[in-house]
């Protein structure tokens, strides 16, 4: 996990092969942001920090990251309102949710807004390493509970969806987050499907584009009612 | 007002109470005989005394209906008794006075089909209905609610109210021959009223303004209060905890990873579906697992239904299965995925440790055979364990929801 080969966007530092992304981290907690730093290490390599949304947009904008990771609730509007700034204008940067919250709408409304993957702030400092290269890498990430959500979110109802190529999840994608959602990190889910590790990243990438495009009305219902997206 | 009169029986008898009567307990016992309100049958037995009948009627009904026994009255509830005893005279008072007053508009009017007096009765039940809503209790609603909130109902009764009044009023002047001359009158105090109103309108919407401001003032306290509070009991005195136990710091992160699962359920968890469904109860037993060992355990929970028995054992086998992974796999996390399709419910209990070689066990291992394998099966479910040394363990449970409860939405 720990080199990266693909890569698909010119400036970044990847081609060289060995590289660590370059990450900002936004967090309104300055003890968080400089315990997350000390975890990761020399995993990645920290090159900017920001607290609240003006500054983290600005700080994004100067540093260009490859990956921002993300603090859901920030004081100015939020991670939804940091992704609503910056990807319009810097769409080759990768955004990591990171949050204490556990209510579906926070989650889902950060990935809806673009954050390419979520996990919570008890992960360890490792996983978290992994997590930031998987997504730099263009790949999506999901924790357990987000795993979880989409599963409920997807779950079968009555209603006929309005794009079947979107609002449904195919069996293998299902059975992809249901392993994920059991604890399962993505080697042994391909492992226990006999897939490689490559499908099951595939997968969880087009379950994340489902996500992010789906108009399914669960998914808008969910936004509409807490005011999202 | 009413006089809540005892309806305990299906279908009572006619008999004259021994408490609450009035008189001689001919129109409480009539109430109760028919389940009908005292105060109705009294205002008809009434009405019917004016046109004579009525006051046969009582002979002959307090001639003819027995007394109530004695132990019937006493089976009826002291504290009723109690409060109609207090009320007896007063009550007493209003219909005398009622049956005066009517008696007194009949002579003057001379007779009961004069038209004139009809009217008086109407304005008179209009300006009552108005009072009525004007009482204590009804203010009190008027005071919680804006003026605009109110319920229909309430409108419904003040505009019958008023349109009584405004009936009574000219239909009075009409038939005294004075709605001409009145109608100079009234414009007068049409106009007065129009004035005084648009003088005293800013103030009186300056008050309403200032009493909603002052309400939501007053709720914004509340809640801050309450959260102090909260913060208070909770997590000062965890921190407190965590600052004498500094030394010890498995204890420091099992009292910080139980006042975050508490802080999180107050902030994030609906009330309403506490212990009663499978999300919630799973979640329940994972905390109290992890409180009683240390481990972290995370839960994911895919849909959501009513527990049954066999959902109820499944909930058993997976508290067990929590137990054995917290004690004996040493790992420092848990994984539980509980999903509840269509047929069944399932439950995974995941660990990455140490692992175990299933055939080793003896028999007599209470926990793995007994605790989750025999109660799965008794239930109609099944388990199944699959780990090795070094390889974690993941004990797989399976239970199909019952026939009945599959039409519930889940």
């Amino acid at each position: 996990m720990g080199t990266v080969q693909r890569v698909d966007d010119q400036n970044s530092t990847f081609a060289s092969g060995a590289a660590v992304p370059r990450v900002v981290i936004v967090d309104d907690h300055r003890l968080f942001r400089s315990g997350v730093r000390g975890e990761l290490g020399d995993a990645v390599d920290v090159v900017g920090e920001a607290g609240d949304v003006d500054s983290a947009v600005r700080e994004i904008a100067e540093k260009r990251p490859d990956l921002v990771l993300l603090d859901v609730h920030l004081p100015g509007g939020g991670g939804g309102e940091v992704l609503r700034r910056v990807l319009p204008q810097h769409p080759e940067i990768r955004f990591l949710a990171l949050s204490v919250s556990d209510a579906a709408e926070d989650v889902i409304g950060v990935v809806r807004g673009g954050a390419r993957g979520y996990v919570t702030k008890t992960i360890s400092g490792r996983e978290l390493a992994n997590a930031i290269v998987r997504v730099a890498d263009g790949d999506a990430v999901f924790s357990p509970r987000l795993a979880g959500f989409v599963l409920d979110a997807f779950s079968a109802t009555d209603a006929p969806p309005m794009d079947p190529e979107l609002d449904r999840l195919t069996q293998r994608e299902r059975e992809v987050l249901r392993l994920i959602a059991r604890g399962y990190a993505y080697k042994e889910v391909a492992k226990e499907l006999f897939i490689s590790v490559k499908t099951v990243e595939t997968h969880v990438s087009s379950v994340l584009r489902k996500l992010q495009l789906s108009n399914r009305h669960e998914l808008s219902r969910w936004a509409t009612a807490r005011k999202l997206v | 007002m009413t006089d809540t009169a005892t309806r305990t029986p299906p279908a009572p008898q006619l008999t004259r109470p021994r408490r609450g009567r009035l008189v001689a307990g001919v129109g409480a016992g009539l109430a109760r005989h028919l389940g009908i309100d005292a105060v109705v049958a009294r205002l008809a037995l009434l009405a019917l005394a004016f046109g004579g009948i009525g006051i046969a009627v009582y002979v002959v009904l307090v001639l003819f209906t027995p007394v109530e026994t004695e132990d019937a009255a006493d089976t009826a509830d002291p504290e009723a008794v109690r409060r109609r005893k207090g009320r007896d005279i007063s009550q007493l008072i209003a219909y005398c006075a009622l049956a005066g007053g009517l008696g007194v508009l009949a002579l003057l009017f001379g007779g009961w089909f004069q038209p004139v007096l009809w009217f008086m009765v109407f304005g008179a039940l209009g300006a009552t209905i108005l009072w009525q809503q004007a009482n204590p209790a009804v203010r009190e609603e008027w005071m919680a609610s804006t003026v605009l909130a109110q319920s229909g109902k309430s409108w419904a009764r003040t505009g019958a109210g008023v349109l009584l009044v405004v009936i009574g009023a000219i239909g009075f002047l009409a038939f005294q021959q004075q709605l001409t001359a009145a109608r100079a009158g009234l414009t007068f105090a049409l106009t007065i009223i129009a004035g005084i109103s648009l003088i005293v309108a800013p103030w009186i919407i300056g008050l309403v303004r200032e009493r909603d401001r002052e309400r939501r003032e007053r709720i914004r306290s509340q809640e801050r209060a309450e959260l102090a509070a909260h913060i208070h009991d909770s997590v000062l005195h965890t921190l407190t905890l965590i600052q004498r136990r500094a030394e010890d710091p498995r204890e420091v992160q099992r009292l910080a990873r139980v006042q975050e699962r508490a802080l999180r359920s107050w902030l994030y968890q609906r009330p309403a579906d506490a212990e009663t469904t499978v999300k919630a109860a799973l979640e329940r037993v994972a905390a109290e697992v992890e409180e009683a060992h240390g481990v972290p355990i995370e839960v994911v929970c895919v849909g959501d239904c009513p527990i049954d028995d066999g959902v109820q054992a499944e909930l058993r086998a997976a508290r067990e299965a929590m137990v054995n992974a917290a004690k004996y796999a040493g790992t420092d996390s848990i994984s539980v995925f509980g999903e509840v399709e269509p047929e069944e419910v399932l439950v995974f209990v995941r660990d990455r440790g140490a692992g175990f070689d299933l055939d080793a066990i003896p028999e007599d291992r209470m926990g793995v055979r007994g605790s989750i394998l025999g109660r799965m099966e008794r239930h109609g479910g099944s388990a199944r364990i699959r780990t090795a040394p070094g390889e974690g363990t993941e004990v797989q449970l399976r239970m199909p929801r019952e026939k009945e409860r599959k039409d519930e939405p889940a």
